[in-house]
């Protein structure tokens, strides 16, 4: 919209995002350097390594020069697999957690804003797909999935893994989203925008949608760390994506390879670590988007810092503070 | 009623309610039947549930009456299906400034859409334009447009709700309790600005609220409510003055009266003083 009637409406433009975007904080500062570092790693290491596939190198070599993270024992690069395999962990993450974002919508809001008959339905697969235990399911699906004719090459890839993680984990999600589709439903501007002529469809994507994004986006992320950590599970389990190489693959490597027992530790450490760094950056951004989901969630520890330092000063707080 | 009329004849809305397997109706609306002309107010007044704003719902199609009818212009409406052409006759401000606009949403985006949604003929330009006289219109300006709910005041807000309710051409509004969750000091602001409206506009107002006072100052006619039931309608005065329901009159007493001030005070203290 051009907007030269009013002289401060550029700055406003980007108010209705400024208003989604989670407020500094250390929890997310730290969050997202580490993500960031990890993506980066992910996407520019395997550029600079050797080829992860190469087996030419000497077995078992502890970190040198050489080899930043030295060698397996069939002689493969550590840094390199590492490098190459964030990378696959990180797309399989990606896919699994849109594919279980893109469900849980499709089953929450549609359910929750419509009601009545078709919300029993969506919520009774919903409620179906939580209480079977993930991983076994996912194990079943997997080894089905894998060993039916005609797939070709795509039977073991790491996207065929990562649609198999996504369509068994948006089952948390969905509920999520439809008891705030539920709630959103029967806010008044809503009413009010049916009563201005809006119709079913644009009223969930423009009116009640936007409102979902900071849960949605806190969603998506979850179903990213759901899906890494499902996928190591599977790898390690030897269920995973064969012709790829990613964390999972790696620690299973490691385990046949008795790294442990060899005290190669430079096979199973980085990897290990690498899942433990990417889940902790994922889950703190995602407590920072809590936070504008649910003010409460900041507004509570900011009263109590206010507090703790008001009775430090030895100004009086009655009984002792609410919240401290 | 024939022509230019929004009339509700034989209204009757059930709820059902669940107290686990038990099921019991609750009927909030008893065979209700009125009529709004252009240039008039209806005042509806009655106590919380007492089925006003089921009521406002049900001309508004966000809800079905169990049995009766609306009819626009002496022709009865649908309850499913499309109501585009209705809509753009009948409008409704809600009572909560505060819920009835999204947040996420620019001033502009909140009185756009609806002169889009029913003049889909206009140019982004004319819209625009549109938008900006319905925001003076409301004695809010073009410097509102970008402004998003949550830096406007509750008055600004009821007033960007009643140009929101204006932008299709409507001939008919209801006015859902437009001011109770107002501040005392601006509600008369924003009753003047209805009454102004509708004035100008002739436009038939159905004037939902709790307050005796306010129905009087500002409205035509008044109808009492209770329990689902009317109990009493007329002229607005004769209503006020010559109250013949028992509801009306126990009503009339609960408003704050200037001439009974601190009556109730002296009452509780002589209570207290029994007591000792």
């Amino acid at each position: 919209m051009t907007s030269d009637h009013s002289p401060g409406a550029k700055a406003d433009r980007f108010a209705g995002v400024r208003y989604l975007m989670p407020t500094w904080s250390a929890k997310l500062g730290v969050g997202l350097v580490l993500v960031v570092l990890i993506v980066a790693f992910g996407l520019v290491g395997p550029v600079f390594a050797v080829d992860p596939r190469d087996s030419s190198y000497k077995g078992l070599q502890p970190p040198s020069s050489e080899h930043l993270l030295g060698t397996t024992k069939l002689g493969y690069d550590v840094f390199a697999q590492l490098a190459t395999g964030t990378r696959e962990s990180l797309y399989v993450g990606l896919v699994g957690g849109l594919v279980a974002m893109f469900l849980a919508i499709v089953f929450g809001i549609i359910a929750g804003y419509f009601g009545g008959w078709l919300d029993d339905i969506l919520m009774l697969a919903t409620n179906i797909m939580l209480v079977i235990p993930g991983l076994p399911l996912v194990m079943v699906i997997a080894a089905y999935v894998q060993n039916t004719e005609g797939l070709g090459d795509f039977a073991r890839s790491a996207t065929l893994v990562a649609m198999i993680l996504g369509v068994t984990g948006w089952a948390g999600s969905a509920v999520v989203l439809r008891a705030q589709a539920r709630s959103l439903r029967t806010r008044e501007y809503v009413y009010a925008s049916r009563v201005a002529g809006e119709k079913g469809l644009r009223i969930i994507f423009v009116e009640i949608l936007p409102n979902l994004v900071p849960l949605i986006a806190a969603q998506l992320i979850f179903g990213v760390m759901a899906a890494v950590l499902g996928e190591a599970g599977l790898s390690y389990l030897g269920l995973g994506p064969t012709n790829s190489i990613t964390l999972g693959t790696m620690l299973n490597d490691a385990q046949t390879g008795q790294a442990v027992g060899s005290h190669a530790w430079w096979w199973f450490v980085p990897p290990g670590v690498m899942i433990a760094l990417l889940g902790t950056g994922l889950a703190l951004v995602n407590f920072a988007i809590d936070e504008i989901v649910n003010p409460k969630l900041r507004l509570a520890p900011k009263a109590a810092r206010q507090q703790r330092k008001a009775m430090k000063a030895g100004k009086g707080v009655a009984g002792g503070g609410a919240y401290a | 009623m024939s022509a230019h009329s929004l009339e509700v004849r034989g209204l009757v809305k059930d709820f059902r309610l669940r107290n686990g397997l038990k099921l019991s109706t609750l009927r909030a609306v008893n065979d209700v039947s009125f009529t709004l002309v252009p240039g008039r107010t209806l005042a509806l007044v009655g106590e919380s549930g007492s089925g006003k704003s089921t009521i406002a719902r049900i001309i508004a199609k966000l809800e079905i009456p169990t049995s009766g009818e609306v009819l626009l212009d002496g022709e009865t409406t649908r309850f499913r299906g499309d109501h585009s052409a209705y809509r753009r006759q009948v409008q409704m401000v809600f009572q909560d400034p505060f819920a009835s606009l999204n947040p996420f949403h620019s001033i502009a985006h909140h009185i756009a859409r609806p002169l889009h949604i029913h003049h889909p003929e206009l140019k982004p330009a004319e819209v625009r334009d549109r938008t900006v006289a319905l925001l003076e219109r409301v004695s809010l300006g073009a410097t509102y447009l970008q402004r998003r709910p949550h830096e406007l005041s509750g008055g600004q807000r009821q007033r960007v709700a009643i140009a929101r309710a204006l932008a299709p051409g409507a001939r008919f509004i209801i006015a859902d309790e437009p001011v109770s969750m107002l501040d005392v000091s601006i509600r008369v602001g924003v009753l003047n600005l209805l009454a102004e409206l509708q004035r100008d506009e002739g436009l038939g107002v159905l004037y939902i609220t709790h307050d005796l006072a306010t129905a009087r100052h500002f409205s035509d006619e008044i109808m009492v409510m209770y329990r689902g039931d009317i109990v009493e309608r007329g002229p607005a005065d004769d209503v006020i003055l010559n109250p013949q329901h028992d509801y009306t009159q126990r009503l009339r007493e609960a408003a704050a009266d200037p001439d009974r001030l601190g009556q109730l005070r002296d009452e509780v203290r002589a209570e207290l003083a029994k007591e000792r």
